[in-house]
């Protein structure tokens, strides 16, 4: 998606009245707020039905046996907090690789890397997009875990393997995300900058990324609530021993590994009723995340006026 | 003419007579169609996918779908009618079939044995090591008779019907230990023990091929063979189970794979045919 470097700030505004004179915009709007109803509605009815089919489990001892380090089915013991530690941890660990990975790709490709070799970047980041994330963990379990192996020991299954897995699948998300608004900033930029005679990578490091507050935040829950979210690789990759986390080396279970492999049991079993608490912890995860980092990306709202301010 | 014919079908009939199921397994499916959707135990897929391949060619108005899942997913989507047939890798609990009204019918006997990789030099085990194993008390392969090397355990899922027969018929119920992998299915259960030098886990013996290696059981090869003459004592049945007593489509499918003449599909797979 080459963008033309043309003026922005003319094209936006004109974009902007464009829609308000064309006849069709009252469908439009209506159809527009229809789907963004329509899409707050499913969200609050995911969690409505969760909670409601991970009550049973919240009144009398259920909730005693869901909150303990042991599952052991065949025992009558269904602690899902092994569980819940895995998908933390793992999630947590992944994004922390790919997230500064993620920023530094995004710098690369707007002006601190060879202009050829970012666009190759880019090009190549828009096309990972594109794979299945059972290529990701099929590749990943044919190549990366006799590597992790061969290397450091171990069965090559472990939380090492499925965090370097996870960190490469969320890094396009955080790259696409991020460079778009980058861009954006730095076409607004670019004059008062290079009036201030800010070398290239002064003016991303100062001027372009300071500018992008919303779009780091943006980019940080969306990577991290595909690190929280995503099955396939823990699955194929972190070995899925329902054991608390010990070691990089060791095997581990997130709750959505949790969730695929249990779902096949009887239904009726308290195996099966406890998958719902899962997908309840699961759900509070990424809002608690998403509400965490909107705090966060409002305490320094003052100072991120600042580079605007002073140019 | 008409003596010719009658001849002719009076041959046809002693033909028919003679050989009636043959005739009848793939005739049987003449003038069907429709979907018939299966579902469930990933052993089942081979025997279940030959079949259908089969049936399909001579019959293109009949789509069959087999899908994996487990043997619980089997139960489950039966009972609730999402798919015709539900495959099990084990006997339904009292409880299943109260609640789904299931019928259920065996056609074949697998075995499950341990696997290691082929680079491992242990050719044999007792049932009591491979329990010491599976525990965590046994830690290291040179306990075993193997090389100094840590022991990495692979285990199946709670839904899959192979664990739960090397779990009741050789661990005995025993535990196993938290720190165990574990893999979505027979297939993956093998490119693990494939990959890793150290491993141990266990497949159903139609799964057994040269990237594994299944040692001996208390001196006993696992084999179709061991498994059918009960010398091996770590089988279970194949069921394929339905809602209701079956008709139409589905009855002929699980007639065509109880038909003695085709139990060379399920040979093919690995197993010991059970047909009526």
């Amino acid at each position: 998606m080459p963008v033309a470097h043309s003026p922005s700030p003319a094209t936006s505004h004109g974009l902007g009245h464009g829609p308000g004179r064309v006849p069709g915009h009252v469908l439009a709007r209506t159809v527009l707020a229809g789907s963004g109803l329509l899409a707050g509605a499913a969200v609050l009815a995911i969690f409505a039905f969760l909670a409601w089919f991970s009550l049973p489990l919240f009144r009398g001892d259920g909730l005693a046996a869901t909150l303990s380090w042991s599952w052991r089915p065949v025992r009558g013991e269904f602690g899902i907090l092994p569980m819940a530690a895995g998908s933390l941890a793992l999630s947590a660990s992944a994004f922390t690789l790919a997230f500064p990975l993620g920023v530094g790709v995004c710098l690369f490709a707007c002006g601190l890397g060879p202009r050829p070799l970012a666009r190759l970047v880019m090009a190549v980041v828009r096309f990972m997009t594109g794979i299945p994330t059972v290529v990701y963990g099929f590749a990943a379990a044919m190549l990366l875990t006799p590597l992790v192996r061969r290397a450091l020991g171990g069965s090559g299954y472990c939380w090492l393997t499925a965090a370097l897995g996870l960190a490469l699948l969320a890094l396009p998300t955080i790259v696409l995300l991020l460079h778009a608004r980058m861009e954006a900033a730095e076409a607004e930029l670019r004059l008062t900058a290079a009036a201030l005679g800010l070398t290239p990578a002064q003016k991303l490091l100062h001027a372009v990324l300071p500018a992008c507050g919303p779009g780091l935040f943006a980019a940080a829950v969306l990577g991290f609530g595909r690190c929280v979210g995503d099955t396939l690789i823990p699955l194929m990759l972190a070995g899925n021993a329902a054991q608390a986390p010990a070691s990089l080396l060791g095997s581990l279970r997130t709750l959505t590994a949790h969730i695929a492999l249990v779902v096949a049991t009887d239904s009726q079993s308290a195996a099966y009723a406890s998958l719902f608490a899962c997908g309840l912890i699961l759900f509070l995860t990424t809002l608690g995340v998403n509400l965490a980092l909107r705090g966060l990306r409002r305490a320094p709202a003052g100072r991120r006026l600042r580079p605007g301010g002073s140019a | 003419m008409r003596r010719i014919l009658s001849v002719l079908s009076c041959a046809l009939v002693c033909l028919a007579l003679t050989l009636p199921a043959s005739a009848a397994s793939l005739d049987s499916f003449k003038g069907l169609s429709g979907t018939l959707d299966i579902a469930g135990g990933t052993a089942h897929i081979p025997v279940m996918t030959a079949a259908a391949k089969k049936i399909m060619e001579a019959n293109p108005k009949i789509a069959i779908t087999v899908a994996g899942g487990g043997s619980g997913v089997g139960v489950q989507k039966a009972g609730e009618g999402l798919v015709q047939i539900g495959n099990t890798g084990r006997a339904l609990s009292e409880d299943e079939v109260a609640k789904y009204g299931l019928k259920s019918f065996p056609f074949a006997i697998d075995g499950v044995a341990v696997a290691v990789n082929p680079a491992n030099p242990v050719s044999g085990l007792t049932a009591a090591q491979v329990r010491d194993i599976y525990a965590g008390k046994i830690t290291n392969w040179k306990a075993v008779g193997g090389k100094d090397a840590g022991i990495t355990l692979y285990t199946r899922d709670e839904a899959s019907g192979t664990r739960e027969v090397f779990w009741k018929k050789l661990l005995k119920k025993g535990d196993i230990a938290a720190a165990a992998n574990v893999v979505a299915s027979n297939g993956a259960m093998k490119v693990a023990i494939a990959q890793d030098p150290n491993a141990i886990g266990y497949v159903g013996i139609g799964f057994i091929d040269a990237t594994i290696k299944a040692p001996a059981l208390d001196g006993v090869a696992p084999s179709q063979q061991s498994a059918a003459d009960g010398s091996y004592p770590v089988v279970r049945k194949l069921f394929m189970n339905t809602k209701g007593e079956p008709a139409g489509l589905t009855k002929a499918f699980i007639d065509f794979i109880l038909a003695p003449e085709n139990a060379d599909l399920i040979t093919a797979a690995g197993y010991i045919p059970l047909t009526k």
